[in-house]
């Protein structure tokens, strides 16, 4: 007999309290008698990363140690932003006072009045005109705004050194074409068995968004200038395709496995098995963190023979039920913690003794500004890797032009999964049969849109 | 008065379940039911959309998939899930040695966890150094893709779904099986009746009940069947382990759309009541 009680606790789960709060002090009145604030905020390292998780914590110990008063409580949810979680976690109360949320959700959660309007607490983060315009203009809507921008990448190809040199490859010498990928490819899966020269997503929205990476590259897009229908039935779309179904195919150099969801290709390249991914350099963090990945093993190198670069990030906003002073308390949370020079994340010296890898160009938000420049001045002191493993990577993304996420993303992501895993499960698969299915799927779904 | 005195801690008992039902079972029900003609982000004021959320679930790119997918899985389950526990139950109960141990070995997939278990099972159908494969290669047959193509994935989840749950089943149906007045099978023993022909016209009759409740209970069960495709497929690939609950849960939590979630969730319950509402005629035309 079925046990249906599946749902009923997938459900419930979502619905639940996403994290164990850490301990904390009481917060002890100011001396000024002024009223103490209780903070909670996310993004705390999990238990399976005891090093960063304690760094975390001597962070909060340090943060209100110098702000007398305030009380700061951590959750662990791990992805920090979870689409499955957010709107019931907001509903039910148990929404952070600081969260994080990725580009592809601000208009959704500023629209649906889900963040606070942070305009007149701005001044708690001090380099606030140091984060790049472009960044702040995509958090602001009717000239308030509502987030710190936190992170911003582009796209590049990820790669395992280690795998390179062992397949005969120079591994400073990267693949800058995709006949080179698809060279390289072939030569680490032909080291044997379980090698798989380039992983790639096929299922749960995570095969329609590298798609998208993959069509922006070639110069194509996923819908028409006016978003009203789909583009992606072109000759960059066939291309993408075609290259995959060759890949999987022709030169069996991508494995037998289908990849669905986020993780799952993270995990095979922290096997130290996969040799290239389409990915940002935080790809490079999370599988030497999260993945127990060799930190030397890997590069990034720029996105092969790209037109254009999906542009992806995150910001910090505040929940829309927080009073002044939460809200004061939790952006100076973020300020200490993300957006200070030498301090929280940005405490270099103390990554490299954690074996983090530092050197990693990790976070373009803050750009070129006195800020930018003294966060990678410091980075580039500590650096854990030799940063030139980075260099091609870094001048690939200052000179591709970056491309934002499809409207209705994730619905058009849903749609494109049949068609990626199509060409990676079935030998026989008709690419034009794919993209034309796909087409008619997503006009349906822009037209029911509107 | 008398009665409700005499019996007032029967009654307390009744309270206690009554508020447990309601609050986790009718409640959820009812606001699911408002929520399928309502638009909402469970944090603003919801607006009343008529059947909006109906037509969009309907529109869905994935919705006939979903519906022909949840059909062949109920299909296909019951074929695997409910004649073999039967079969299985029919054995045991025939056993003279060993039977306790074969009941906790038949038992045993129930007590684990259905992520331990779907886990466990994302590992046999590795394509690489997955269990089945290396079975087959060890009887010199190639290997399958089970879970990476259109055409094994959805048998393979079934296979997953049956094994996790025909030790309920098969306890149930034993339970049935030794409830049965051993006089009818030594009557029908001289009257000369075989082994076939005492199950025909002894064990089915008799447990005839319980087949039917339990067929009720299985069909109820995999039309609702989500956590195989979520953990193991994804609902893919190329939709084809798409089904109405995964898709109920894709609208709900990663679209947020929980509207057209709702309304989904709605048609499948008046399909399931179609179907309950035929298997208690059954049952009291049997009673009857």
């Amino acid at each position: 007999m079925q046990r249906s009680t599946g749902l009923l606790l997938v459900s419930a789960l979502a619905l639940s309290t996403a994290a164990c709060g850490s301990g904390s002090e009481p917060a002890t009145p100011t001396a000024g008698g002024a009223k103490a604030v209780s903070i909670t905020v996310a993004c705390q390292p999990a238990k399976s990363a005891p090093k960063e998780r304690q760094a975390w914590d001597d962070d909060v110990a340090a943060f209100m140690k110098a702000h007398p008063g305030v009380t700061v409580k951590s959750t662990d949810q791990q992805p920090c932003f979870d689409p499955k979680t957010f709107g019931p976690k907001l509903a039910g109360g148990q929404m952070e006072t600081a969260f994080v949320v990725p580009v592809t959700n601000y208009n959704d959660v500023i629209s649906k009045g889900q963040a606070l309007d942070i305009t007149p607490y701005t001044s708690e983060i001090k380099n606030w005109n140091d984060l790049r315009p472009d960044h702040r203009e995509l958090v602001t809507k009717d000239g308030k705004i509502y987030g710190v921008p936190n992170v911003h990448y582009s796209v590049g190809l990820v790669y395992n050194r280690a795998l390179f040199t062992k397949a005969g490859l120079n591994p400073d010498a990267p693949p800058k074409t995709w006949a080179e990928v698809r060279e390289a490819a072939k030569k680490i899966a032909g080291l044997g068995a379980g090698y798989v020269g380039y992983g790639e997503y096929s299922g749960g929205n995570t095969g329609g968004w590298h798609f998208t990476q993959a069509i922006y590259g070639r110069g194509g897009s996923i819908l028409s200038p006016d978003n009203k229908t789909a583009a992606f039935n072109s000759p960059e779309g066939k291309a993408v395709l075609q290259t995959l179904h060759d890949m999987r195919w022709v030169d069996n150099s991508m494995g037998t496995k289908l990849l669905v969801g986020w993780e799952s290709l993270m995990v095979a390249m922290g096997s130290g098995k996969v040799g290239m991914m389409l990915g940002a350099p935080d790809v490079v963090t999370d599988v030497v963190n999260k993945f127990k990945g060799n930190v030397a093993d890997y590069g990034i190198t720029g996105f092969p023979e790209a037109k254009a670069s999906l542009s992806g990030g995150e910001a910090f906003m505040i929940n829309p039920k927080a009073t002044p002073e939460e809200a004061k308390a939790a952006l100076a949370w973020i300020d200490f913690r993300f957006n200070t020079v030498g301090k929280g994340r940005f405490d270099f010296a103390r990554g490299k003794s954690l074996g983090n890898p530092v050197g990693v160009p990790d976070n373009a938000v803050f750009g070129d500004s006195p800020t930018g420049q003294a966060i990678q001045a410091d980075r580039v002191k500590n650096a854990s890797l030799p940063v030139t493993n980075y260099e091609t990577y870094v001048q690939a993304a200052g000179t591709i032009p970056p491309k934002a996420e499809p409207l209705h993303a994730q619905e058009l992501y849903a749609i494109l999964d049949v068609a990626m895993s199509g060409v990676l499960s079935r030998k026989d698969a008709s690419i034009d049969q794919l993209l034309a299915d796909a087409e008619t799927k997503a006009n349906a779904v822009l037209a029911a849109k509107g | 008065m008398q009665i409700l005195r005499r019996n007032l801690t029967a009654y307390g008992f009744l309270c206690a379940a009554l508020a447990c039902f309601t609050v986790f079972a009718w409640y959820p029900m009812v606001r699911e039911f408002i929520l399928s003609f309502q638009k909402t982000d469970l944090i603003n004021e919801p607006i009343w959309v008529g059947l909006d959320n109906f037509v969009t679930a309907f529109q869905d790119p994935a919705f006939g998939e979903a519906w022909l997918n949840t059909l062949e899985f109920t299909f296909l389950a019951l074929v695997c899930g409910y004649a073999v526990p039967f079969v299985v139950a029919l054995v045991l109960n025939e056993l003279r040695h060993a039977r306790a141990y074969l009941r906790f070995v038949v038992y045993l997939p129930v007590m684990l966890p259905p992520i331990v278990a779907v886990l466990l099972f994302r590992w046999f159908y590795d394509p690489g150094p997955g269990l089945f494969n290396q079975v087959l290669d060890a009887f010199g047959l190639p290997p399958l893709a089970w879970l990476d193509s259109s055409s094994t994935a959805l048998i393979s989840l079934v296979i997953v779904s049956t094994w996790m749950n025909m030790g309920s089943a098969t306890l149930i149906y034993l339970a049935a099986l030794q409830n049965i007045p051993p006089e009818l099978y030594e009557a029908a023993e001289l009257d000369g009746a075989g082994i076939w022909k005492r199950i025909r016209h002894v064990t089915i009759p008799q447990t005839r009940l319980i087949l039917l409740l339990m067929l009720m209970l299985q069909i109820v069960a995999t039309m609702q069947v989500f956590i195989e495709p979520y953990m193991l497929t994804g609902g893919g690939p190329e939709n084809a382990t798409v089904t109405v609950a995964y898709l109920m849960f894709q609208n709900a939590f990663t679209l947020q759309d929980y509207g057209s979630a709702g309304a989904l969730g709605m048609m499948l319950m008046i399909v399931l009541l179609v179907f309950a509402a035929f298997q208690l005629r059954l049952t009291r035309e049997d009673k009857a």
